[in-house]
């Protein structure tokens, strides 16, 4: 068994993929740097991300896949799946052996597994759209929090930035603790050495709100129950279609 | 703005409710500068009620009052209910401030008849040519035209509102006059018309100045009431399936008939709501849309009621054994998405596939074919030959409809919503 360590960027999966033909070894595992080895292996070797090997593995890729295929990788990517890193080393390989690119063989077993990675980080990314709330502090900034399964905000940017261009906003992630803030002219990405209490509950405290935040938020909160027909009430298809864990930050799921 | 809002919010998104339609879907369109907002085409939900309805916009009414009798709603002028009124700034505070918090997409406004369709018509156009002008409002708006409006109300409508809807609610012109005295199918199928023609028109003066103004962009969508008239499923998917001839047309919504006035005996007394007949109609529907079946296919004279135990589909193949079984490998696109268990995307998929090699059934499987249906209609590299002619029809029936008679809630097995967004 061969084994590879690599720093677990982009760059350096891409610099596996350049090492590996350079050296006609491939790897079996792809190992982050101070993970647990396996019992038994042949040989391992420690691969120095490139940024120059990467470049000339991605631009040869991107002569030979369709925009979908880099979009897979480069989406799929983002779901931090701790077997996301050998499966891509696999595509990869798949797509450069072959006389024309695999993206669209769904027979592959690792052309299939990734599209369905890819399509559960797009879901992901679309829930983000749906279930993101805004809370208006009072200095004029809306501010929202989740804990999104991927690492999906950076495939979001350009959505909010489109939509809520006239207001200043920062999203932030819990679980990967960095955000963004857009200022009204460019979108930057933010982390906090010192966490405010939002920060870590997610939620604005009334001081530090807008003077008509509780207001708007009272009056979603009402509406959400107002258009719900009582005599079709169905908690079932509600939370397959809206799941828990998105409840925390909704606003209105809050009590 | 102030807390009495809460109040009228309250009472004017529980009248509004009933209305089905909260798709924001139809219109694509980036921000643009000094405006609020986008339109993202493919429509969001933000949000699920307890009903598990999509909450894409600001559902609400202008007014609940009204001078109509229709007896199947809830505003009819002889109910005592509490009644409302929003004034425009409050509707126009309402739309922007939920949608900076990404509550909503936009608004879809409706509103009980006020002195006449026309005056009515001209509040609620005066609205949104607001909400566009001066607040530079650019997230969705659908607009219900008012049953009876005049062509130059609905023109006027186009230009600001993404989608227009008028609501036949009754299938038969009979039914409809009994049940809404006031209304008839010229008032409901005359403003259809002009939403139309505005589509059309303005698609056409697009083609010589790319900077005419855009009609409704994303066409107009209409509902039937389910259940409040002896029509049968033949009768309702006849008239969709006319109505999606006509250009323009985006959706056909079946609402199962809530039974908000009980003292009303021109209406059935129904427990509740209709639920698995809608699911049905709604399969049927997207088989009208996206699967190439021809009304008379689904429901004919002699077969005029959906079955309720099976789906649209699958009712069909069970009828017509003779087309099956379908080789995955080599049939047509079109012959491969009359499989039951496999929809629009596994078709797909499968036909993309097989240029590389043959497609096993555990391949088949992975892709997401339903085989537990699909296997008794196709033959691919290796099944084994135990098709619905050799096993017959009924015995198919009965195997794929076995598990349903362990007691199941029937609501909890309508997914209708899901690809409601995806027209
Ligand atoms: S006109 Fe509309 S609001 Fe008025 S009673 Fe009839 S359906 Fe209800």
């Amino acid at each position: 068994m061969h084994i590879f360590i690599y720093d677990k960027t982009p760059e350096g999966l891409l610099t596996v993929v350049f090492d590996a033909y350079s050296r006609k070894i491939f790897p079996d595992l792809l190992l982050g740097e101070g993970e647990p080895l396996p019992l038994f292996h042949d040989e391992i070797y420690t691969v120095v991300t490139d940024e120059d090997k990467a470049n000339r593995v991605w631009n040869a890729l991107e002569k030979k896949l369709s925009k979908v295929a880099l979009s897979m990788i480069t989406v799929s990517w983002l779901s931090e799946l701790p077997e996301i890193g050998l499966l891509l080393f696999r595509y990869i390989r798949k797509n450069i052996d072959a006389p024309c690119a695999v993206e669209m063989n769904f027979g592959d077993p690792d052309v299939l597994e990734l599209s369905k990675i890819w399509k559960k980080v797009g879901q992901e990314k679309h829930r983000v759209q749906q279930f993101l709330r805004f809370q208006k502090a009072a200095d004029g900034t809306y501010f929202a929090a989740m804990e999104p399964l991927y690492n999906v905000l950076p495939l979001n940017i350009a959505f909010l930035k489109d939509r809520f261009a006239d207001q200043q906003w920062l999203v932030y992630d819990l679980k990967r603790e960095y955000g963004y803030y857009y200022d009204l002219h460019e979108v930057i990405e933010v982390r906090f050495p010192e966490k405010e209490p939002h920060l870590l509950s997610g939620l604005l405290s009334e001081d530090i709100m807008d003077k008509d935040e509780i207001l708007f938020q009272q009056l979603w909160k009402q509406y959400f129950k107002s258009i719900a027909v009582k005599e079709r009430i169905n908690p079932k298809l509600q939370r397959q279609f809206m799941p828990v864990r998105f409840w925390k930050y909704l606003t209105e799921k809050q009590g | 703005m102030n807390e009495s809002v809460l109040e009228k919010l309250k009472i004017l998104a529980e009248s509004a409710r009933y209305d089905v339609s909260c798709s924001s879907s139809g219109t694509s369109r980036p921000n643009r500068e000094g405006t609020i907002g986008s339109a993202a085409g493919w429509g969001i939900c933000h949000s699920f009620a307890e009903d598990g309805r999509c909450i894409s916009l600001l559902k609400v009414m202008l007014t609940n009052s009204c001078m109509y009798d229709c007896a199947y709603c809830i505003n009819r002028r002889s109910n005592d209910i509490p009644r409302a009124t929003l004034a425009v700034s409050e509707l126009v505070d309402l739309t922007i401030e939920f949608y900076r918090r990404n509550y909503i997409e936009g608004l879809f406004l409706s509103s009980g008849i006020v002195r006449s369709p026309d005056y009515t018509m001209e509040r609620l156009v005066r609205i949104v040519k607001d909400l566009r002008t001066v607040h530079r409002f650019n997230g969705y708006i659908h607009m219900k035209s008012i049953p009876g409006a005049g062509r130059e109300l609905v023109q006027e409508a186009g230009l600001y509102a993404d989608r227009l809807s008028v609501n036949i609610e009754i299938p038969k012109e009979e039914s409809l006059k009994m049940l809404a005295p006031e209304k008839d199918f010229q008032s409901v199928f005359a403003p259809m018309r002009y939403i139309r023609d505005g589509v059309l028109q303005s698609a056409e003066e697009r083609k010589r100045f790319r900077h005419a103004p855009r009609f409704a962009p994303a066409g107009q969508s209409t509902q039937m009431i389910i259940g409040a008239t002896p029509e049968t499923d033949n009768d309702i998917l006849r008239v969709s399936s006319a109505l999606y001839k006509r250009p323009t047309m985006k959706r056909v919504y079946y609402s199962g008939f809530v039974p908000v006035n009980g003292y009303d005996n021109r209406l059935p007394a129904l427990k509740q709501p209709p639920l698995v007949r809608e699911n049905r109609l709604y399969q049927a529907d997207w088989l009208l849309r996206f699967y190439q079946f021809k009304v008379e296919e689904i429901v004919d004279d002699s077969y005029p009621l959906l079955d309720l135990e099976v789906d649209p589909k699958l009712a069909w193949a069970l009828r017509h054994p003779e087309c099956f079984p379908v080789d995955i490998n080599r049939a047509d696109y079109e012959m491969i998405l009359r499989v039951p268990g496999i929809g629009v995307k596994s078709a797909k998929l499968i036909v993309a596939s097989r240029r590389y090699g043959r497609l096993s059934a555990e391949q088949l499987k992975k892709i997401g074919v339903v085989m537990k249906k699909a296997r008794y209609f196709i033959t691919c590299n290796e099944l084994p030959m135990l098709t619905v002619n050799e096993l017959k029809p009924e015995n198919v029936r009965r195997l794929l409809t076995q598990k349903k008679n362990r007691k199941q809630d029937d609501r909890q097995l309508i997914l209708l919503f899901r690809e409601q967004e995806q027209e």
